[in-house]
């Protein structure tokens, strides 16, 4: 990859923002398409939910598999809308960087928390 | 662009230096508008309650004794919220995810197909997109609430 970091960093010019705009799209519709999968189990469920039938959604690795991915997906997706939301009303730089820092801590630790509830099943 | 000389029709309302406070409540977005500011404050919404969605899964998910907690926790509620007060946090939840997941569609349906970039289309998909929605959580809350 080139040089785009210290002095040589750019913020503008051809494709810049592609990547995080095609990986909001991606994530979108991996999410979308793990929610139709959950909802096609819950919705086709014989009889009244109960906790067997519900952890028993998750147990399989297949689903712990598609669960993960999708919680990475989330990740990433949150970040980029969150980002563009202290990007589009946050002025000053200092606070905007403190936001995004915060942002990201929050994210992440809600991502390892999601992710340590899938393995303990 | 309308030629001065021959604008018979009345001129269109400025907004300029916008203030907060006395043109703000004034303004009447279009449906499109609508949907996508919406679509923001939705995905903070869920951004904000997201270890509130984490923990609703946790605590279902990990053994018969915290499921039958999650289910109580709708009834009876947590500490000092009320399960009344825990159902229509749900609701918001709810709400959030189905506004923001129809409203997402609507935009990958645009990035898409070019005939979907009308001024018409933006308007028709709008408004199908609100309607939507607003059904779905109708729907969905009713049986939150116990209606059916």
């Amino acid at each position: 990859m080139a040089v785009n970091y210290g002095s040589k960093r750019l913020a503008t010019g051809a494709h810049y923002g592609l990547r995080d705009w095609l990986a909001q799209r991606v994530t979108a519709v991996l999410m979308a398409l793990f929610t139709l999968i959950l909802l096609e189990q819950v919705i086709f469920t014989k009889g009244p939910m109960g906790y067997d039938k519900w952890a028993g959604i998750f147990s399989g690795q297949c689903m712990k598999f598609l669960t993960f991915v999708v919680i990475i997906a989330l990740l990433y997706h949150a970040w980029v809308g969150i980002r563009d939301i202290w990007m589009d009303y946050i002025k000053p730089v200092s606070l905007r960087l403190s936001l995004q820092v915060l942002s990201i801590v929050w994210l992440v630790g809600c991502a390892g928390w999601a992710i340590q509830v899938l393995w303990r099943l | 662009m309308t030629d001065l000389a021959s604008s018979s029709r009345a001129k269109r309302p400025e907004f300029r230096n916008i203030n907060a406070l006395s043109d703000l409540p004034s303004y009447t977005l279009p449906p499109a508008g609508i949907v996508s500011i919406l679509h923001r404050v939705s995905g903070a919404i869920l951004f904000v309650l997201m270890p509130f969605i984490i923990w609703m899964f946790d605590t279902s998910v990990s053994s018969e004794f915290s499921y039958a907690r999650f289910t109580h926790v709708f009834s009876a509620g947590v500490g000092f919220v009320p399960g009344w007060f825990v159902k229509l946090a749900v609701l918001g939840i709810l709400w959030s995810y189905l506004h923001h997941f129809s409203a997402g569609m609507r935009h990958l349906w645009m990035d898409m197909n070019h005939d979907a970039v009308t001024k018409q289309f933006g308007r028709s998909s709008a408004q199908a997109v609100l309607a939507v929605s607003l059904l779905l959580t109708a729907a969905l809350g009713a049986k939150l609430f116990g209606l059916y």
